[in-house]
């Protein structure tokens, strides 16, 4: 038989003989665990170490349906190799912990958990974990299937990505076996493609930054709530595109605008906490998606444009805003007008809609140097401190959680370049979480809105993704770098004033990271350093990704960031932050193929998942 | 027959140990899944709990003696600890342990280090009795799968 007959074979029992793997370090509660799900009829495999259980799994992608990892565990932190696992096998994971608290429930979920159980572990609740199996399943075909039926329902589901999606494509789908229980039908209809990527009729379409920054630019410019396919489609204008994966790739876009952007509100919260900084920064912090992005009261077009037009992941990076964008020498003060990010004027081609972050200011004061008060209008007290932090485009939910400590890491980074002129592209802001450290002497000094010239500024930040992880190495970094906002045109604010941070144009690393920064600009950075640094720290658990900022190069949303980040990409020394979220960064940056540090796991396999 | 009488005997150890509150529900769902294939699995469970966590316990017993006392890694031992014993159904060892890492939280090194004595000590009274309820479990033959009483 071939494989996937019996792969099939095995669904037609289904949930029968699901395949688990079973992650805990206490013998106990694996064993537990264990006889529980054999007694589900599921088919086990327990291993008590993380590592391990990654090997198993990327030995395979086939080989399991389901994952189940305990939270606490010695050689790897339970909440990473969730992420891990999400992104690049695209598996369920559910968490599970004797610790009931809201805040790690809540860490499960925005790590992409798609449950979080306690210990002990009741056999009721093991009945029905394969309900997450089911639901990603059908979520995944209903993007794939053909089905011109599917615009409709893309365009119904609007935001609601993920299985609010699913569940009216489903509908729409009738002959594809919407009901639920249904799933051995539909497993088989479509199992194998699901189950056997290989065996998937279309061929593969591989996201790299260049198309993923089409698909950015072009979901910004239709605003991500009317952004469907079909037109996603005609304004990319790539031929051998599909409907289909584009629509594929789009819900897997606002899966993590909406995961950013739950992060990004916390960001946010803290981000308006922070107030005027005056240093520039770009406060990346969260930029709520939209709420924020009024709050940053600046400029419209930061908001909802720029927002929108963030691709979701991908957006961050691209806020390519033009090249225009790019870090302008910050003239003037802030007022970065995210608002704007769109069309910042730099909506040059491809740039993502990041520009759409980067308020109309854009050129300007984006980054001013140093205090730049990213006047963004939203940042309004933060002068100088662009928030680059959420990017009100893209969908608010999007609204990377630019995490506001990327911000105030990145901001650092930012200030330095001059370029800041925030591009917003890439609004490095990617709140390097930890980078508290820089942020609070980054930011301080002015973060000058980071890239927020050229209105990218905010833009750019794209959901600042918590570099934290990158952050928090460049945190020293940073403060030299403000670079990272290299982008030229995209990334993220940088535009931290030069003056801070002698920029070293490392700025790619930022750029990378502003990618995810949606960086309000409006975000008040200021003050928030130290909030930031929560922001980070937030993010960091989120995003955690973060890539080395060596790394980072490649994260940049590929224009933007390209610009200059390529020479500061790799400078470690920025670490972009926003890399974080590799799997995020993966739309993005497609890094330029260098940084992508193993660590992250090569983006390209985050990108690769994704783009499945 | 005689498995009679050591079924009751058992089914009341059962009971006492339920009133007494050293085990809880989860006990029963231990119980629950132990069946023909897997005739053995409580004891098992039980067994492997109790060597894996002495681990733990000299893992905390060590930390105690050092001071000033780390209460970061005091608290995550235990709460490893009380991961392991709350999948057993161990109610007043599991209560001990919550207790303990409430002084934690609160820096309470006094309170930590007698709340850790109550602790051994129900550790190791449960163990016995689980001990003696095993040995009367193994002569009494194969247990009814029946629904246990509550």
């Amino acid at each position: 038989m071939t494989v996937e007959q019996i792969v099939s074979e095995t669904k037609d029992q289904f949930p029968i003989g699901m395949r688990v793997l079973a992650v805990d370090d206490d013998p106990t509660c694996l064993l537990l665990l264990e006889t529980l799900l054999r007694r589900c009829q599921y088919h086990v495999t327990t291993t008590s170490q993380a590592i391990t259980a990654l090997k198993m799994l990327r030995e395979n992608k086939n080989k399991f349906d389901l994952v189940i990892s305990d939270v606490h565990m010695p050689d790897m932190d339970g909440f990473k190799l969730l992420e891990l696992v999400g992104l690049e096998m695209d598996l369920p994971v559910i968490m599970l912990s004797a610790n009931g608290d809201t805040k790690l429930v809540m860490k499960g979920i925005t790590h992409g958990a798609c449950d979080y159980l306690l210990k002990p572990v009741r056999i009721e609740e093991l009945k029905n974990i394969w309900q997450h199996v089911v639901r990603r399943k059908k979520f995944d075909r209903k993007v794939r299937s053909n089905s011109d039926s599917q615009d409709k329902p893309h365009a119904d589901s609007g935001e609601a990505a993920g299985i609010g999606k699913a569940d009216n494509n489903v509908k729409i789908n009738k002959k594809r076996k919407d009901q639920n229980e249904d799933e051995d039908e539909d497993l088989d209809e479509n199992g194998h493609d699901n189950d056997d990527p290989s065996a998937q009729k279309k061929p593969r379409v591989v996201w790299s930054v260049e198309l993923h920054r089409k698909f950015v630019a072009a979901v910004n410019q239709l605003g991500i709530e009317k952004a469907v396919p079909k037109k996603i489609l005609e304004l990319m204008n790539v031929e051998k595109l599909t409907r289909e994966n584009v629509a594929s790739h789009l819900q897997k876009f606002r899966l993590y605008l909406k995961r950013i952007s739950c992060v990004a509100n916390q960001q946010a919260n803290m981000a308006a906490a922070v107030g005027t900084a005056d240093s520039s920064y770009l406060r990346m912090g969260s930029l709520n998606g939209l709420g924020n992005f009024h709050a940053l009261s600046g400029t419209d077009q930061l908001h909802n444009a720029a927002f929108r037009s963030f691709p979701p992941s991908g957006v961050l990076g691209r806020l390519n805003t033009p090249a225009g964008l790019g870090i302008r020498g910050l003239p003037s003060p802030g007022t970065i007008q995210l608002g704007h990010v769109q069309n910042s004027g730099h909506s040059s081609n491809d740039q993502s809609k990041l520009q759409s972050f980067i308020p109309g200011n854009h050129n300007t004061n984006i980054l001013q140097g140093m205090p730049m008060s990213l006047d963004l209008d939203q940042l309004q007290n933060n002068k100088g401190v662009s928030h680059i932090g959420e990017l009100p485009a893209a969908n608010s939910t999007a609204v990377f959680p630019v995490s506001g400590s990327l911000i105030d890491s990145r901001i650092a980074g930012f200030s330095n370049n001059p370029l800041l002129g925030v591009t917003s592209n890439s609004l490095m802001l990617e709140g390097s979480s930890q980078q508290a450290n820089l942020h609070a002497s980054n930011l301080r000094d002015g973060v000058s809105a980071v890239g927020f010239q050229n209105g990218n500024t905010l833009s750019n930040f794209a959901s600042i993704d918590p570099v934290s992880s990158q952050l928090r190495d460049s945190k020293a970094d940073l403060q030299g770098q403000a670079a990272p906002i290299n982008c030229n045109a995209g990334p993220m604010i940088r535009s931290v004033p030069p003056q801070e941070w002698n920029a070293p144009r490392k700025d790619a690393p930022y750029q990378s990271h502003l990618m995810s920064s949606s960086v309000n600009s409006s975000i008040p950075v200021n003050g928030a350093m130290v909030q930031l640094d929560q922001c980070l720290d937030r993010n960091n658990s989120i995003f955690h990704r973060t890539m080395d900022s060596d790394s980072i190069g490649p994260l940049n949303f590929v224009d933007p960031l390209s610009i200059k980040h390529g020479e500061g990409l790799n400078s470690a020394a920025m670490e972009p932050p926003v890399i974080e979220k590799e799997g995020y960064l993966m739309y993005q940056l497609r890094p330029h193929g260098n940084h992508i540090p193993d660590n992250i796991g090569s983006l390209e396999d985050l990108a690769s998942a994704m783009m499945k | 027959m005689e498995r009679n009488p050591l079924r009751r005997q058992l089914q009341l150890m059962r009971k006492s140990l339920f009133d007494q509150g050293y085990l809880d529900e989860q006990f029963v769902q231990l119980e629950e899944l132990q069946d023909d294939t897997n005739p053995n699995f409580v004891e098992e469970v039980v067994t492997l709990y109790y060597r894996d966590s002495a681990r733990l316990v000299l893992n905390i017993e060590q930390a105690l003696e050092r001071k000033p006392y780390n209460f970061h890694k005091l608290d995550a031992y235990m709460h490893q600890f009380k991961g392991s014993s709350s999948s057993i159904g161990a109610k007043k060892v599991k209560a001990e342990s919550t207790l303990f890492r409430e002084y934690c939280k609160s820096g309470n090194g006094e309170g930590c280090m007698r709340c850790f004595q109550q602790l051994k000590k129900e550790y190791a009274t449960l163990r016995k009795k689980l001990e003696a309820y095993f040995q009367v479990a193994r002569q009494a033959g194969p247990m009814e799968t029946a629904c246990r009483p509550k």
